[in-house]
């Protein structure tokens, strides 16, 4: 279905009040870039309709979709969320896949573009990983001018099911994005997400990870980029609630021009969790004075038996590093280009092959 | 190999610098001509790294006197990419490692800034891998240290040959070598030395900064001068350099306390 919803305001269209920077979680988020874009419904088709699904995946029935939607939203804490509040309202595109258990791994190409007729396009994504299957999606979310993107995300990984997804946000100067990525995972599950946000004047991505009874892998890779006036802020969420689950997180932030980046890395450890072993660590490079990083993990841990690190950096291009480079003849601005695009390349390697020809990042990486 | 009528490719007078405005340089004097190596010598804390920084131009080092004349041009007034390009070379005592920038890449990019800057055309990935590969050959590099990130995870010797390898590749006229033998075990040492002979001609020079007597075993320098308080205090061939093995650095202590005595 195409939303035909009309509203006049964010709070009408969500059927719920915007997040005030009173609240924690939206402290640092200021909404104006949003509210400056007047609601309007998507006029374009589902641009998912002529997806074409490889062996072992197929889509699920109207009624099965709406027995398990909003499912893992539920159980990983955000179905009241105002952003999921907001895409469950906008009549959302809706897409539910299943892959069939002990499938060998299959490649998902997914991409979707809001316009750049101030239209706000919802999508709702719920993705059913059966026994032992396994899964490779490369997401694409673009904007190409004034544009508003609501995603949420569900996907379940049963018992030994791996899933290997990459998202890259391109935004524009007059774009927003809200994103809900949930993800349930059962024991012996992998999940490897690695998400490259650049270009919005907003985006607030949230990835939320259960890990239902422990003993599953998660590894989440992030990279932020901020310039001019935008602020991309990703509050990420992991929950283990069982024992002997494991945690690889690495969330990278370039704060340019007067962007502003928020990292929030929530973890959560219950007493059930014990010999949980989880790593994370929030790197934030600042190209300007006037740029801004807020960056707070956020570890609750309970159990005893664990091994929880974390770390957070803020820094500047290094000078011993600029130098080593100048010194062998590479002129200053090359140089800073070519250690961005190193410090960028340990997140966008993680990104799934197909995911390659988008060249996330180019515009701020190649040009002069 | 000396020769009186070689031409001066480097000519530092009276020069003085500081870093954090703590003065470490008080007016070093050193003239290198083509097909010279010089070895400077000189403990810890003598001013000797201070020397190959402010020659290389960097940027926490601030000049506060003197000159430094490279082939007849002012080199204090170029940043450190021009220096490079028109074929003055540092080799790191510590060389940085850039995680996310490809060693090959990165060898690719500064060979062809100092090859434009020399009027010769730029390398296509083509051929400067063919390039590369011969070049290997000076430091006995293994070609899969190219595809690695610049110096990222190397051993101390490893390191070191890498610097030798961009110096095989920029083909310098003024080489200045940062305590190259530092951290080496006697294979690497031996590897990256033989590599520095290779690369020496009549019309380059090389600076030596060194610590210990073993790298002048393996690679005889011209001149050795003995380096104390941000001054070359002694000048000689490479007896001088015997002698500091023989007798250690405390005769550098008694000449200081007399020079600044008188």
């Amino acid at each position: 279905m195409v939303a035909t919803t009309l509203a006049h305001t964010w709070e009408d269209l969500a059927g719920a009040a915007l997040p005030s920077r009173r609240m924690e979680d939206w402290r640092f988020t200021d909404l104006a870039a949003l509210t400056a874009i007047e609601p309007r419904p998507w006029s374009g088709g589902d641009p998912m309709a002529s997806l074409q699904l490889p062996v072992g995946v197929t889509r699920l029935s109207d009624a099965e979709l709406a027995a398990v939607a909003g499912q893992t939203l539920a159980r990983t804490g955000c179905d009241d969320h105002w952003p999921v509040r907001l895409n469950a309202q906008a009549s959302p595109v809706r897409l539910g896949l299943r892959v069939a258990a002990h499938t060998a791994p299959q490649a998902l190409t997914l991409s979707f573009d809001a316009g750049a007729q101030g239209e706000l396009l919802a999508v709702h994504l719920v993705l059913q990983l059966e026994p032992g299957a396994s899964l490779q999606v490369a997401q694409r979310v673009s904007s190409t001018g004034v544009g508003v993107v609501s995603l949420v995300c569900e996907a379940d990984l049963a018992t030994d099911a791996r899933l290997d997804w990459g998202l890259v946000a391109q935004g524009q100067a007059d774009a927003a994005l809200l994103g809900h990525l949930a993800v349930v995972q059962a024991p012996g599950s992998a999940l490897s997400l690695t998400a490259v946000t650049a270009g919005w004047a907003l985006s607030r991505l949230e990835p939320r990870v259960l890990q239902a009874e422990g003993a599953a892998s998660t590894r989440l890779r992030g990279l932020q980029w901020v310039d001019a006036n935008q602020l991309a802020d990703t509050h990420s969420l992991v929950r283990f609630e069982g024992p002997d689950g494991q945690l690889d997180q690495l969330h990278k932030t370039v704060a340019a021009g007067a962007g502003r980046s928020v990292f929030n890395g929530a973890v959560q450890v219950p007493q059930v969790a014990q010999r949980t072993d989880a790593a994370q660590l929030s790197r934030s490079l600042l190209l300007s004075d006037r740029a801004r990083v807020d960056t707070k993990p956020e570890l609750e841990i309970v159990a005893d038996d664990v091994k929880c690190a974390h770390g957070a950096t803020v820094s500047r291009l290094q000078q011993e590093e600029l130098f080593y480079l100048q010194s062998r003849g590479i002129g200053a601005d090359q140089a800073a280009r070519l250690l961005l695009a190193g410090y960028c390349q340990d997140v966008l390697r993680e990104l799934p092959t197909a995911a390659a020809g988008w060249q996330p990042l180019a515009k701020q990486l190649l040009e002069p | 190999m000396i020769r009186p009528d070689a031409p001066v490719l480097l000519e530092v007078r009276d020069l003085r610098a500081s870093v954090e405005d703590q003065p470490i340089l008080h007016g070093v004097n050193l003239t290198i001509r083509a097909g010279e190596i010089h070895a400077v010598m000189g403990r810890n804390g003598s001013g000797k790294s201070t020397l190959s920084k402010v020659l290389a131009g960097h940027p926490a080092y601030t000049v506060t006197g003197g000159t430094v004349t490279y082939q007849g041009q002012n080199l204090l007034e170029l940043d450190p990419e021009q220096r490079a390009r028109i074929g003055l070379f540092l080799g790191f005592q510590y060389p940085v490692e850039i995680p996310g920038v490809s060693n090959l890449e990165f060898l690719r990019v500064a060979t062809n800034a100092r090859r434009q800057q020399g009027g010769a055309s730029e390398l296509d990935t083509f051929a400067f891998e063919d390039l590369v590969r011969e070049r290997l050959a000076v430091v006995q590099m293994d070609p899969a240290f190219l595809e690695r990130s610049v110096n990222e995870g190397f051993s101390g010797g490893e390191k070191k040959r890498n610097e030798i390898l961009q110096m095989a590749l920029l083909e310098p006229v003024v080489a200045i070598l940062d305590e190259t033998d530092s951290g080496l075990d006697i294979d690497a040492l031996r590897i990256v030395a033989g590599g520095v002979n290779q690369l020496a001609s009549p019309d380059n020079a090389t600076l030596l900064i060194t610590h210990y007597q073993r790298l002048l075993d393996l690679i005889t320098p011209d001149h050795v001068h003995v380096m104390a308080a941000g001054r070359i205090l002694r000048s000689g061939g490479p007896e001088l350099a015997h002698e500091l093995e023989r007798t250690g650095y405390d005769w550098v202590d008694q000449e200081l306390a007399l020079a600044e005595v008188g």
